[in-house]
């Protein structure tokens, strides 16, 4: 934790991109948490894809529940809408939030207790419905808050900062946004932010429930010898199954790879995420075997990281429930209040 | 890249730009903390050990060190430019304010060491040997043909800018300390001197003889044209208290800036500076060229002087011929004429200001001391010691005109260089600077330094009405800052003598630091070469002369590469290492000065 602000001053290099902004504009207040922890690390890639994607900060809202990952909302897009709700509600208040207005781009921040434990059941049907969002589980594996309980994404056997081993199963949130139809769906660390930027770039241009799970270790409570989610742990047992190089549209490609090293995957916009394979034979198109690969490669105790699942068709809700395509606050009267024709016709239909 | 060696002392002196500026490596960020700590008396003694005349300094530096500043490296283009921290004039702040400091000046101590030493000439350069050696026991002995010591400070910089009494109370420091001062006496034969037994004799006689300029009119109008440093320093006499309505003061250098002030001062009119080259080539400092301009003094520039001018045996004015610069492919600068007609100037007097030369004529060539043909004496770089054992050169007169700091530096080497040789030491091994690197760790995110970096933009200093200073040649332009401007303008500095120190192995690779840094100093990579490293970095490197600091020995392989350039110093990165890798750690360098510490250790015996 720091008191001082950061200093206004920065590098004279610092460049301006396409809508005019530095990427300390895209800063947010000095963070609170703990020194070295990988949330923050998360805040500064977010901070790093806006930028670099051109986002106008005043179209993006930040969603989060509570916890040490929920905090973070403040830390980064000082200048963006935010909503800090209740305990493990940051989905369903996302969920409102877009079907009210589909123009702003949705970043719900969460961690593993906010969306495994008093949130699961938001988490599920979020996903399942298929919102348009990018959503973060910020996964330490335990309650930093509370002085380092388990959580539920604690892995079977590891230990905690007292040595006491944790019997329960871990609850699998990547393997359940599969299950449950999330269309782009990533696993990262936060101390590898050359993956981790392009994987939130990525999410962010997706058009669907986006989810990633970041692997982001609590330097406080479990960050030790035992520990399945320390800096250590994860960088040994991590296995990048590809690098994403996110590309805008089809024309800016310009790096050369050899046949068989690419996978191209071609979105509703014409634009193309590109993955620079690194285990052969990986297609993140072909759900069911990704489900197999993710499965075997846990018992393997294996991290699996990288772009794990992308659904080239990916729909929305806002395409299943076939919504009005303005934001409510710019409906009129006259839409809003068609006049009585309208509503017989309405009840005629309905008789 | 191989990891840095931060127990050279080089490395950090480095990174605290400002003393490795300085000539005479004054500890700038230590003095200046003092400042804002409102202890100026300590301030004032932390200078007055390294640049012996901080009072003078604080109004008269010719500051190499605030080109240096990092803060005009890394400032937002708020102001029109980045401008670095006042450092001179915070100086002075320091000199202005101080309680009586007397008591913590060394003593001239009771028994002397029985060697002799004679300095030649009362300036920066004598006094600063006097200063150091007076103290160790040396009887010595300053010469200056003068009646009061202080040499060019007192002749030639206007009471304008340096009072008097700033003059009298610090040459006064150095002769209170038992130093012998020949006041009146010009020594004439330097082998007369060396007859007198003398262990060891130092020349600070400084650059004496003004540059004059021959051309047509100049012998029949002489009454009127005037050498500029000797009108100066007759001006500081008191002898001349006058000059005509019109005046022409050739030249671009600091000296013709001070002529102009001074002819304003003293019935001058219509003053004008006319100078060959460009504004901006002029070797003048930027400031001075400001004041100047601020009285009301126009500098015309491209006009090379071709006659004077007379009318019944009396100067009238001077004629010029109009050049503009032209380079030629290896971009050497050439003055060729416009064509233009030649442009007439009227005057009354001309001041000519067109530099300075040594003169050495009471230097017999055959007693042992080599010349150049420039009629400069062979002096060593580092021991100051010419081709005769026991004579020493330092200030102007050993490598040309410079400036005072230049003049102390040398003054503390020579210094060196004689209590060495006296005791029979090998003069060539020189001491090692003394360094401290300690940690400001007070707590978790408490530091003994003030870490916040402030916003602020470079003050100005106040300036006394024009309507009085124009009138009165005695009167100080500068009124210098108030305490509290002091502090603001204090608060600016970016310590960057509190180093950011890295230790490998306690790092654990969360990137915290790279995140918070506001300069993207810090990024951990692979290893490469330094061109090569240089070009990987979190932010691109602007300054190839200023070092990266490397550490190797991390878990995954990778090295922590930090660009020294532009670090603010702002403690951020330690204050987010969840580990302690990162540390601040205050690093003072001070120069070893004449005195035991500069000798080889003795062995005590059992």
């Amino acid at each position: 934790m720091t008191y001082l602000a950061k200093p206004k001053l920065h590098h004279p290099t610092l460049a301006k991109n396409a809508v005019g902004y530095t990427r300390r504009d895209y800063e947010g207040k000095i963070s609170t948490l703990c020194a070295g922890c990988g949330h923050d690390s998360i805040s500064a890639a977010i901070v790093q894809a806006c930028w670099e994607l051109d986002i106008e900060p005043h179209r993006v809202a930040k969603l989060s529940g509570i916890g040490c990952s929920s905090k973070t909302p403040d830390y980064f897009l000082g200048n963006s809408h935010g909503f800090n709700s209740v305990h493990g509600r940051m989905p369903s208040v996302l969920t409102g939030a877009n079907l009210a207005n589909r123009d702003l781009l949705y970043m719900g921040v969460s961690g593993d207790g906010d969306s495994a434990s008093i949130g699961i059941g938001q988490f599920v049907h979020a996903i399942r419905r298929g919102v348009n969002m990018v959503y973060i589980v910020e996964n330490n594996g335990v309650y930093g808050l509370t002085k380092g309980q388990f959580s539920a994404t604690a892995d079977k056997g590891s230990k905690s900062k007292r040595g006491i081993a944790n019997m329960d199963e871990p609850l699998d949130l990547i393997g359940m946004a599969m299950l449950l139809g999330a269309t782009y769906v990533g696993r990262s660390f936060s101390g590898d932010k050359r993956q981790l930027v392009p994987l939130v770039k990525g999410a962010i241009e997706h058009r669907g429930a986006a989810f990633i799970d970041v692997i982001s270790p609590c330097v406080a409570f479990n960050n030790h010898a035992g520990s399945t989610k320390s800096y250590e742990y994860v960088r040994q047992h991590n296995e990048a199954v590809n690098r994403l190089d996110f590309i805008e549209s089809r024309e800016e490609i310009t790096a050369e790879y050899a046949p068989g090293e690419v996978v191209e995957v071609p979105q509703h916009d014409g634009a193309i995420v590109r993955l620079r394979k690194l285990a052969a034979d990986y297609d993140p198109t072909d759900r069911i075997k990704v489900m197999n690969y993710l499965q075997q490669r846990a018992a393997a105790g294996e991290v699996v990281t990288g772009l794990l699942y992308i659904d080239p068709k990916a729909e929305d809700l806002h395409h299943h429930l076939n919504t009005v395509e303005a934001p409510l606050n710019q409906l009129g009267t006259r839409e809003l209040c068609p006049g009585s024709v309208a509503l017989e016709r309405i009840n005629a239909s309905l008789r | 890249m191989k990891p840095t060696d931060i127990q050279q002392p080089e490395y950090f002196h480095k990174v605290v730009d400002c003393q490795w500026a300085c000539p005479a490596h004054t500890p700038v960020p230590e003095y200046i903390r003092l400042i804002a700590a409102g202890r100026y008396s300590e301030a004032y003694l932390v200078n007055w050990k390294s640049n012996v005349f901080p009072g003078i300094l604080g109004r008269t530096c010719d500051r190499p060190c605030e080109p240096a500043c990092r803060r005009g490296r890394v400032e937002e283009r708020n102001a029109e430019k980045p401008e670095p921290v006042a450092i001179c004039r915070l100086k002075r702040v320091a000199a202005d304010n101080k309680d009586d400091i007397r008591a913590f000046l060394p003593k001239a101590p009771a028994r002397k060491n029985g060697k002799r030493v004679a300095l030649i000439g009362a300036g920066p350069a004598s006094l600063t040997v006097a200063r150091d050696l007076a103290p160790l026991g040396y009887d010595v002995t300053v010469f200056d043909g003068d009646a009061r010591a202080g040499g060019m400070i007192r002749t030639q910089i206007p009471r304008f800018r340096l009072p008097e009494s700033v003059i009298d109370e610090e040459v006064g420091y150095i002769l209170d300390l038992g130093v012998n001062f020949r006041a009146g006496k010009q020594i004439d034969s330097l082998k007369a001197l060396l007859g007198e037994n003398y262990d060891a004799i130092f020349v600070g006689s400084g650059a004496p003889r003004g540059r004059d300029l021959d051309v047509p009119g100049r012998k029949e109008a002489a009454a009127n044209i005037h050498i500029g440093i000797d009108w100066l320093s007759s001006v500081s006499f008191g002898h001349i208290d006058k000059i005509g309505k019109r005046v022409i003061v050739l030249g671009g250098g600091n000296t013709a800036m001070d002529c102009c002030r001074s002819a304003k001062r003293l019935g001058g009119e219509d003053v004008k500076v006319i100078v060959r080259s460009g504004y901006e080539e002029m070797k003048a400092s930027s400031w001075e060229k400001e004041d100047a301009t601020h009285e009301g003094i126009p500098i015309l520039n491209f006009l090379v002087p071709k006659s004077f001018k007379l009318e019944n045996g009396k100067l009238t004015g001077m004629v010029f011929e109009k050049v503009k610069a032209s380079y030629d492919a290896k971009g050497r600068r050439d003055l060729v004429p416009t064509g233009e007609p030649d442009q007439h100037v009227e005057c009354d007097d001309v001041l000519v200001a067109i530099g300075q030369e040594n003169s050495f004529p009471w230097i017999e060539r055959d007693i042992g001391i080599e010349f150049d043909r420039w009629g400069m004496p062979l002096v060593d770089k580092v021991t100051f010691c010419s081709s005769h054992p026991q004579v020493f050169f330092g200030g102007d007169a050993a490598f040309g005109p410079k400036n005072i700091i230049w003049a102390v530096a040398h003054g503390h080497d020579a210094a060196v260089s004689i209590d060495k040789m006296l005791n029979g030491e090998d003069m060539l091994e020189r001491p090692d600077p003394l360094t401290n690197l300690i940690s400001q760790k007070m707590g978790i995110h408490e530091w003994s330094y003030d870490n916040q970096i402030s916003p602020e933009q470079r003050y100005k200093v106040p300036w006394q009405d024009k309507k009085v200073t124009l009138r009165d040649i005695k009167v100080e332009v500068e009124l210098g800052f108030d305490q509290k401007t002091g502090y603001f303008e204090a608060q600016r500095c970016l310590n960057c003598d509190v180093q950011t120190v890295f230790t490998p192995k306690l790092c654990i690779e969360c990137d915290a630091c790279v995140d918070i840094c506001p300069m993207d100093c810090i990024t951990f990579t692979e290893n490469g070469e330094e061109a090569d490293l240089r070009q990987r970095l979190t932010a691109p490197s602007l300054h190839p002369d200023q070092d990266l600091y490397i550490e190797d020995g991390l878990k995954t392989g990778r090295i922590m590469a930090k660009d020294e350039d532009v670090c603010l110093h702002c403690s951020l990165c330690a204050e987010r290492c969840p580990t302690g890798a990162w540390d601040m750690q205050k690093f003072l360098l001070e120069v070893t000065y004449a005195g035991p510490d500069c000798r080889k250790p003795q062995r005590k015996a059992a």
